[in-house]
């Protein structure tokens, strides 16, 4: 079971749709004890980096989700949901983040300057040397569905995908069992459901 | 690179897609929810669904079946027609709908991309637009393209856009229906205008209008077409191959 973290931000309904559709019984909750049961825990997010971080710390679930992660369970943030899980976010001020990945939310506008803000549309993921088991299905140039303004930057350890928009744009990030995709696979139609049968396949790291 | 979208657009009236879509001699298919699934399974990299019901019965209907449609559809849904206040935003976004298209509702109601921008965020809120020339001029129209508001098109644009909408639509009422190409003149008067992105519509009848198009207009970002679509005289896949040997970046 893959619990969908929910602290009142965002419409989860394609998300939801998305899983159902590849077999994976998901869960929107905001269950400490669900969240603790879960095999895996997707952390979603739209709306602005400092709101949405708000709402997830007054739910109280920051906690939890860092236990389970240092458990080893498979955790996947989505959008706004991976940029909270940077150091520090330059939205609309300075903001701290979760960091659990190293790295900064930065303004695209501030790296372009003749493109269109937001990044939205299709856009084809670029893997890094390794490429990493989340698009174990999914073949270099797929294209997959951004909407945003802001990127993660300084994260070249953590960089699994990126995708080309006058700079190059951090598409997927991991960090071990933390992970991190900019795009929307809920909206990525058969290369996004790909991608989350891939994060559902995974299990938590045996502890040692 | 970002890719140039191609989005059909079925109109939705009680339950069913008008006129209903006839692929390759098989019998016509007015389910929205099958031809949602064919188009997004057959190149579509969005699709709109326009409810043009007239009654709140049809209206339930309508949004029954986004829902189903959205339970099935994995690309960006947008909805339009109807679209007068927040609640029917989100009757919609509940839904399923990643974007909401405004147009008629915008007219009456100028305060409602505002204050939708404000709650569900500048993507979300797509502004749509029926042009057409008066006297040399570029005029907004309402109600389908059927009245003359005697507003400047491209100060209506500038002001949704500097409201909040996320994205614009253009629909020339000129070249609608003609089959003879995009209005580029007129989608070359909005990009100068606007720096959000704007989805060219009316005038497609050929691979060829959506090469110009995205050749002479490289800041179009879109191609919107409804018939052509429906009744096979252009495939989507087809027009994606040729978009990429006119080295048009396009999604495969």
């Amino acid at each position: 079971m893959t619990a969908i973290v929910d602290y009142g931000v965002g419409n989860l309904f394609s998300l939801v749709c998305s899983l159902e559709k590849i077999g994976e019984e998901a869960v929107v909750t905001a269950d400490k004890a669900v969240i603790a049961l879960a095999d895996r825990i997707i952390l979603p997010g739209v709306g602005a980096f400092s709101d949405a971080l708000k709402k997830l710390k007054a739910s109280g679930l920051i906690p939890v989700l860092k236990e389970q992660i240092q458990r080893g369970k498979p955790v996947i943030g989505i959008c706004l949901g991976m940029q909270l899980l940077f150091d520090r976010s330059f939205e609309y001020g300075e903001h701290a983040g979760l960091r659990l990945i190293p790295g900064e939310i930065r303004p695209i506008a501030d790296f372009v300057n003749d493109l269109k803000i937001p990044h939205m549309g299709w856009n084809a993921l670029h893997f890094t040397e390794q490429k990493h088991p989340l698009f174990r299905y999914v073949q270099e140039g797929e294209c997959v569905y951004f909407v945003h303004s802001y990127f993660a930057t300084d994260c070249q350890s953590s960089l699994i995908a990126s995708v080309e928009y006058g700079v190059e744009i951090t598409a997927a990030v991991a960090e071990k069992n933390v992970m991190g995709c900019q795009f929307h696979p809920e909206k990525s139609g058969e290369t996004g459901l790909k991608i989350l049968k891939a994060f559902c396949e995974m299990e938590a790291a045996k502890p040692c | 690179m970002i890719t140039k979208r191609i989005i059909p657009c079925l109109d939705v009236r009680d339950g069913k897609v008008v006129k209903g879509v006839q692929f390759a001699g098989l019998r016509e298919v007015d389910s929205p929810v099958r031809l949602a699934e064919y188009y997004s399974q057959n190149g579509a990299d969005e699709l709109v669904f326009y409810d043009i019901t007239a009654s709140s019965d049809g209206r339930k209907l309508f949004t029954d079946i986004l829902c189903e449609t959205a339970k099935n559809v994995f690309i960006p849904l947008t909805v339009g027609g109807g679209i007068n206040t927040l609640a029917d935003f989100d009757r919609v976004l509940k839904c399923g709908a990643d974007k909401v298209s405004v147009n008629s509702g915008a007219i009456r109601n100028p305060d409602l991309i505002a204050e939708a921008a404000k709650r569900y965020g500048d993507q979300c809120v797509v502004l749509s637009c029926d042009i057409k020339r008066v006297n040399g001029n570029f005029r907004l129209f309402a109600k389908g393209g059927r009245e003359d508001t005697g507003l400047d098109a491209i100060e209506w644009v500038k002001r949704g856009v500097s409201n909040g909408a996320g994205e614009v639509v253009v629909n020339s009422i000129d070249t609608d229906g003609v089959k003879q190409g995009f209005d580029l003149a007129m989608l070359a008067a909005v990009c100068d205008a606007v720096s959000v992105p704007v989805i060219a519509s009316g005038g497609a009848g050929k691979i060829e209008d959506f090469i110009a198009l995205f050749q002479r207009l490289p800041r179009v970002d879109a191609g919107l077409a409804a018939s052509i679509f429906h009744f096979g005289e252009v495939n989507i896949n087809d027009l994606k191959r040729e978009m990429i040997k006119n080295q048009i970046p396009a999604r495969i």
